[in-house]
């Protein structure tokens, strides 16, 4: 039986070529009909650390990374034991390795996988400027029965503008390469039945940028930081297309508050960071509260606390984004489901800063920002930023005015006669500094109100099954929970509902009330090591029935087989 | 300098119409009393309409300066006053925008900023009131301040060599570098007309002070005088001059001619819709 996913790990050390490798089969495979995702396993070094491309390709859209791999090859093995422990293999899996690079390190060599030996680098060597990467690319196109025409389709595009010498040198070491591995057993690629026209191939990070784009996204302030910076990169070209403006800034400190300058001018405008310098924007965020200036800040998460693992992800930023600042300080944060959902909430979360004329921070991860992926054209939405504005008058304009649902239209500089001062001060109606408590009062009231009386439509959070058995979880768990519930599914198991939550903050007490009606039992999933969104759950729902935790600390990714395992477990305790 | 010609009006303007009705917290007898008349001065020289111009500041006595403006104004958080100000001028680069604050806000919490708004060079006039004390927290060394002045938080003095803010705007890259005295109103009011005028990045000194905790500052209008030489744009001859004058010369000691920041919005000619192509297999 055609399996519907296989996976593929090919290793070596960076510069290797092992990514480009993996980018061009990816490519390939979305070129076949194939739906896929890959992630990028690398160490901190620019050259010479570790890196693999790990593919999963499946003939199904899927947001999870796999249980196991079929086949790893390895360009050499430095460093290997540094990522050997996110390589899960067993005795279906095949190892294709270069006797020349040594013999294979026993944490994966003892997996009791099938080990084929092939003379990469020799074979490389053999063509005028071979590069070993393009061998591997050529074996794997061989066993996935890729048509050297769909290798040479991805090149063409790849190398189009190096010249002619350079694609022909290529594809003679990729035809090298299939050559070689004729005699290795086939694993057909899993694919769907069209051609893969139509399908899109993205990363969570540029998605994220094109859903701040489409929802009117002009100003972007940046500073680069792992794993965020391609959220930043991608702007920056974008806005060059359609409009705009992208400022690299000297720190986040002043990222955060430029972004805040440059929404005040009536520009809607937004940062990108990861942990670190989430933290930094702490204090402007404060200020965008208290001023009612929007801005998105992307958090692209990383395993922390402080500069943790920079390249490696993990959900545990979500304290922070939620309790982080100080005061009473009401604000959006928000979580793509997965790296498709990157562009809707992106664009979701630009609409609602705009509307409600206050900070979101997206929460998105490493995983899910820096993983490219086949999908399926996301669906467009009509998400724009429309912000209320003051007009001109000559009555007396009152920035922070108490109305029903909070929200006081703004003047944007430039307005005659709506002159006014925004303030992190506390503040009258006016805008005037004010230490009084019954301004504080009102203004607090009209903040936590904005976000209140604020209609989210049924988009708080992705909602699938039913039963009374449910698992609440959020961000790129999502992915690993939905394909284990499907397998589950398929074993008869069908008692189980999902609750992925997108908007975090503010809660949606009387929603999830609604949601979980009839659920005796709750399982709550996520990747933190203190169990950071069990105890958001508990603080701030009522949890019905009894309620577990499953979860550990990045930068190990849950995985849908042993996330399907712990959910059975607890189904049946 | 093309938007100024542009929004002139045939009416002069009065300095009053640039201030709001609220009563500065400032004591009295404090410096920023005089700044906040030469910036109306100023502004209504230049004929700006209020609505045109932005006042941004961070924290700190002077920082308190944008609510008593009638112009658009931002008071935002200790030491960020620049990269604000930077946001809303590269996306509004039609309005005027002055950030406003003291040596401490600006040198100390917002050294890095200062520097990166030197180089920059954007469009904006960077005035500080410099006293020599952190004021709104009664009395603190700021980085300014003399390396032996007593205070209770550094008692004997912080022992710290001064921090030298015309140097380092000059050598960061500023383009227009002045020194004023908040008890000189016609020479601060041109002195700041100027800046403003002036494209690129503008800072300007301005002795401003600070009769409760530094009440010797009261001798400072004896010792200020006007620079005995004119502006140079030679930022050799400017650094020399800044580094070896007493601190108390007024005047526009270095007027360059360096390429502003690209300020604005580009253009661009591909709608947003069609931003998704290029992921389109």
């Amino acid at each position: 039986m055609q399996k519907t996913s296989m996976s593929i790990a090919v290793v070596g050390s960076g510069g290797a070529g092992s990514i480009t490798a993996g980018n061009l089969l990816l490519e390939a495979a979305a070129r076949s009909g194939s739906y896929g995702i890959l992630t990028r396993s690398v160490g901190p070094q620019i050259r010479g650390g570790e890196a693999a491309a790990l593919i999963r390709l499946s003939s199904e859209p899927i947001d999870s990374i796999c249980d196991s791999y079929d086949i790893l090859l390895a360009l050499d093995w430095k460093n290997a034991d540094r990522f050997a422990a996110e390589l899960p293999m067993g005795p279906h899996s095949l190892i294709i390795t270069d006797p020349e690079q040594g013999a294979i390190p026993a944490v994966i060599g003892g997996s009791g996988a099938q080990v084929r030996e092939l003379p990469i680098g020799k074979l490389a060597k053999s063509i005028n400027k071979g590069r070993p990467n393009m061998i591997a690319l050529g074996v794997l196109a061989e066993v996935l029965s890729i048509p050297r025409e769909s290798i040479k389709a991805v090149l063409t595009k790849q190398l189009g503008d190096k010249g002619e010498q350079v694609l022909q040198s290529s594809m003679d070491t990729v035809t090298a390469g299939m050559t070689a591995a004729q005699d290795i057993a086939k694993q057909p690629l899993p694919k769907s039945n069209g051609s893969g026209s139509g399908h899109w191939l993205i990363t969570g990070n540029q998605a994220t940028g094109l859903g701040a784009v489409r929802a009117g996204v002009r100003f972007v302030a940046a500073y680069p930081i792992t794993p965020a910076t391609e959220v930043l990169e991608w702007l920056a070209t974008a806005l060059q297309k359609v409009g705009g403006k992208l400022v690299q800034a000297e720190d986040e400190l002043a990222s955060v508050n430029m972004i805040i300058g440059a929404s005040y001018g009536g520009i809607p405008s937004l940062t990108a960071t990861s942990g670190p310098g989430l933290s930094l924007m702490m204090e402007g965020l404060g200020l965008a509260v208290s001023a009612e200036v929007p801005i998105v800040v992307v958090d692209v998460m990383r395993v922390g606390p402080s500069t943790g693992i920079a390249t490696k992800a993990e959900q545990s930023d979500l304290n922070i984004a939620l309790y982080g600042l100080h005061g009473d300080a009401p604000h959006l944060v928000l979580a793509p489901v997965s790296i498709t959902d990157c562009l809707f909430t992106a664009q979701w979360s630009v609409y609602l800063a705009e509307a409600m004329q206050v900070p979101a921070i997206l929460l998105s991860d490493q995983y899910l920002g820096q993983a490219m992926a086949i999908i399926e054209p996301p669906e467009a939405v009509n998400f724009k930023a429309a912000r209320s504005i003051a007009q001109h008058s000559d009555g007396e304009y009152l920035r922070y005015a108490d109305t029903g649902n909070g929200i006081s239209p703004m003047a944007i500089p430039g307005t005659p006669g709506q002159q006014y001062t925004a303030d992190g001060l506390e503040h009258s109606m006016a805008g005037t500094p004010s230490t009084r408590a019954e301004d504080h009062a009102l203004q607090m009231d009209k903040r936590q109100r904005k976000l209140d009386k604020f209609d989210y439509g049924d988009y708080w959070a992705e909602i699938e099954g039913a039963g009374a058995h449910a698992i609440i979880t959020w961000g790129s768990t999502t992915g690993a929970v939905r394909e284990a519930l499907g397998r589950l599914r398929a074993e008869g198991i069908d008692d189980i509902r999902m609750v992925a939550m997108r908007l975090l903050s503010p809660a949606q007490p009387g929603k999830f009330r609604q949601t979980m009606a009839g659920v005796s039992k709750v399982l709550v999933i996520e990747q933190s090591h203190s169990g950071q969104f069990y105890k958001y759950l508990r603080a701030h729902y009522d949890l019905p029935g009894e309620s577990e935790l499953f979860h550990r600390a990045g930068p190990l990714l849950l995985r849908p087989g042993e996330t399907a395992d712990q959910i059975r477990h607890w189904r049946q305790a | 300098m093309n938007q100024i010609a542009e929004t002139m009006s045939t009416t002069p303007r009065n300095p009053a119409e640039y201030r709001s009705r609220v009563q500065p917290i400032w004591c009295p007898g404090c410096g920023d009393y005089s700044v906040l008349l030469e910036i109306t001065k100023a502004l209504a020289a230049l004929e700006l309409p209020p609505e045109q111009v932005a006042i941004v500041s961070g924290i700190g006595c002077s920082s308190r300066f944008p609510a008593y403006s009638n112009c658009y104004g931002f008071h935002g958080i200790h030491g960020r006053a620049l990269p604000l100000a930077t946001g809303l001028k590269v996306a509004r680069p039609e309005l005027t925008v002055i950030t406003t604050g003291g040596d401490g806000d600006g040198f100390s919490i917002g050294g890095n900023h200062f520097l990166h708004a030197c180089r920059r060079n954007v469009d904006i006039t960077y005035i500080v009131m410099d006293n020599q004390v952190y004021g709104m927290t009664k009395g603190q060394a700021s980085p300014t301040t003399d390396p032996d002045w007593d205070s209770v938080l550094t008692p004997g003095g912080t022992g710290i060599r001064p921090f030298q803010p015309l140097v380092i705007a000059l050598a960061s890259g500023a383009n227009f570098v002045a020194r004023a005295f908040a008890g000189d109103p016609e020479g601060t009011t041109q002195i700041i007309i100027e800046g403003i005028k002036h494209p690129g990045f503008s800072f300007i000194q301005i002795l401003s002070p600070c009769v409760t905790f530094r009440p010797e500052q009261r001798e400072w209008r004896n010792q200020v005088r006007p620079a005995p030489v004119p502006t140079t744009g030679d930022p050799s001859v400017a650094a020399k001059r800044i580094m070896t004058d007493d601190g108390f010369n007024l005047g526009i000691l270095y007027a360059g001619d360096r390429p502003s920041y690209q300020t604005g919005l580009k253009d661009g000619s591909m709608p947003a819709s069609e931003l998704g192509r290029e992921f389109v297999l």
